[in-house]
């Protein structure tokens, strides 16, 4: 019954694009979907008063605050200093340029507990540099920053390297400042790619265990962050526990990814 | 983004999912093999006697039982590897810290009722909690009343996380009840032995690799983790306390498990099998076995006799008691202690 000449949206799909979606689709469900399913129809299997007892449990409210307001200090630290060095790798040339760029992504090649064990000879008691953070919340922030570094900067490099530099140049010739030329040309430009890279190392710092085990002592009430926490609820058989503080987790992760967003949105519109 | 350079980026994407479909086929395949072999045994473990396996798995190849026997051996957390078998992980012969972590599988139908009705009542390994300090005992620690003299900083498993952890957490408690304390005491004596724990790490290799990173003055362990760090070379001396507590890590064979396994459980715990775990730096689980064990404070007389064992069926009725009453998540004994020293 199609009128000839209308095209019905779906038809626009080519066999292959329909391929593609379809193996997203089947690929995102099997491994992001239905995990996060799992994860609430555990935590649901306590109910609410299992929920609420387990959140309101001062070790456990200790655990996720925590590690959330780390996080967050984690992340704000990354969009400046990732957003600097992804500059720094982009617009300068130095001797040892190249190392630095390969150097940047060991913190994701290296495996969590070797990095562990390297910020514990490091920054512990042994430490060659004079500096022991060891079984302080310190620890907790280093081992952070550590494994969160590269995301800011590998998501603002490629964008900067792809910017036109003469409208900064036209700018510049117009008179406008340092400051405001990266502020109202520079940045806005860049907004996308630093929102996504602190969403990521939000997330990555909230999910941290093995990188910092070993050097934060998992004090409960000081050092104890939530995947420790969690380790404990399962090592107990309380798996809904377990669940309850992982949603929780996700929750939180998701408010600050939207938060992210809107700002993002907010700014691109005033610019 | 230019159409040409669209296309190429599609053609990559698909690659990409071509690939990782095929990396996942294989992966699949290559898990799903092999198992089928009646002469391959599957052995589940904690992580700590992977070292006495090794040379386990060699002497028994040498019987006629063992003959023409394959591995496949798993290691790692005990509460975790007693959860993967009840969630499927195929084992023949399972080793754990904790009994609690063989009645789970008793429970799910995977471990015959009387798996401890032996002469050693399912046990194939002892240790005893142990206190591990630095070369030459520089801060004199000799019993556990030393260490919560005030500026003496303790590194423990976390009692959380970890079940066997907890050998050491009722040591501490054990032994003030045994010199006569009440429970007051003993709730006393471990406010302040927490005030002076400087990390709790996740498991007990963790603590070790903590302490010998050079966290800490003393490390509560169990005997056979210290000699075996001293055996790898580490500066690091220990002390057993006049009283102390009997570790005692249960073993058994799955019912469905190929009959094989069963005489590799018998052959573990006969003289040549506990041999082996001796050189390890375990306690023998039956009587007469005699080596020399290197790392031990004297080898020739390496597992002297604490003046008072405590043990976890006689000291504290059995685990399942013992867990409710001191590491319940809510009401738990240890549990109250270390919220209230974690806030000050």
């Amino acid at each position: 019954m199609t009128a000839p000449g209308i095209t019905v949206p779906a038809n626009r799909l080519t066999t292959g694009s329909r391929l593609g979606l379809g193996i997203a689709t089947l690929w995102f469900s099997l491994l992001v979907l239905l995990p996060l399913v799992a994860v609430v129809v555990e935590t649901s299997r306590g109910g609410w008063p299992a929920f609420w007892q387990t959140f309101t449990d001062e070790q456990t409210f200790a655990a996720i605050r925590l590690t959330l307001l780390e996080a967050l200090l984690v992340t704000a630290v990354n969009v400046v200093i990732g957003t600097l060095i992804a500059w720094v790798l982009v617009r300068d040339d130095f001797p040892g340029k190249r190392v630095l760029e390969v150097v940047i992504d060991v913190p994701f090649a290296l495996p969590t507990i070797v990095a562990g064990l390297v910020l514990l000879s490091l920054y512990g008691p042994q430490s060659p540099i004079g500096v022991d953070v060891a079984n302080t919340r310190i620890a907790v922030f280093l081992a952070f920053l550590f494994v969160t570094l590269p995301f800011v900067v590998r998501t603002v490099q490629p964008v900067l390297a792809e910017l036109d530099t003469e409208s900064e140049q036209a700018a510049a010739s117009l008179g406008a400042s340092g400051p405001v030329i990266f502020r109202r040309i520079v940045l806005p430009s860049l907004l996308p790619a630093i929102v996504a890279g602190a969403a990521m190392s939000f997330a990555r710092a909230v999910s941290e265990y093995g990188s910092l085990v070993l050097l934060s002592g998992n004090l409960p009430m000081r050092t104890e962050v939530t995947s420790v926490r969690m380790l404990s609820y399962i090592e107990n058989g309380n798996l809904s526990a377990a669940a309850a503080v992982a949603s929780v987790l996700l929750v939180a992760a998701l408010l600050v990814i939207v938060a992210l967003e809107v700002l993002q949105r907010k700014v691109a519109r005033r610019g | 983004m230019s159409t040409r350079n669209r296309s190429r980026l599609g053609r990559f994407a698909a690659g990409l999912v071509a690939a990782t479909v095929a990396v996942a086929v294989t992966a699949c395949g290559t898990g799903g093999g092999a198992t089928g072999d009646a002469k391959t045994l599957s052995l589940v473990g904690y992580s700590v006697p992977k070292a006495a396996y090794g040379s386990l798995e060699k002497v028994w190849a040498k019987t006629a039982d063992g003959k023409d026997v394959r591995w496949k051996e798993s290691y790692g957390a005990s509460g975790d590897q007693s959860r993967a078998v009840e969630s499927g992980l195929k084992a023949d012969y399972v080793h754990f810290s904790l009994e609690t972590d063989v009645t789970r599988l008793v429970k799910a139908g995977l471990i015959a009722d009387d798996w401890n009705a032996g002469a050693n009542k399912g046990m194939v390994s002892d240790s005893v909690v142990v206190l591990a300090v630095r070369k030459g005992n520089p801060k004199g620690i000799k019993s556990w009343a030393d260490l919560v003299k005030p500026g003496i900083s303790i590194i423990t498993p976390n009692p959380g996380s970890s079940g066997s952890a907890r050998w050491n957490i009722l040591a501490a408690y054990g032994q003030v009840i045994a010199s006569g304390g009440s429970e007051a005491d003993a709730e006393a004596y471990l406010t302040k032995f927490f005030n002076n724990v400087a990390a709790l790490p996740s498991s007990g290799r963790d603590a070790t690799s903590a302490f010998t990173g050079g966290t800490g003055d003393v490390l509560i362990s169990y005997e056979n983790e210290a000699i075996l760090a001293r055996q790898s070379g580490e500066d690091i001396d220990y002390v057993v306390p006049d009283t102390t507590m009997l570790i005692e890590n249960p073993a058994a064979v799955l019912e469905k498990a190929d009959p094989k396994a069963k005489k590799w459980l018998d052959f573990l715990l006969s003289k040549e099998g506990q041999t082996e775990f001796v050189k390890k730096g375990f306690r023998p689980v039956i009587d007469g076995v005699s080596v020399n064990v290197e790392g031990a404070n004297d080898p020739a007389n390496p597992f002297p006799a604490p003046k008072k064992l405590l043990t976890i069926t006689d000291d504290f009725g059995g685990w399942k008691d013992a867990a409710d009453k001191f590491f319940d998540e809510t009401n738990g004994l240890i549990t109250k202690i270390q919220k209230e020293t974690g806030k000050s």
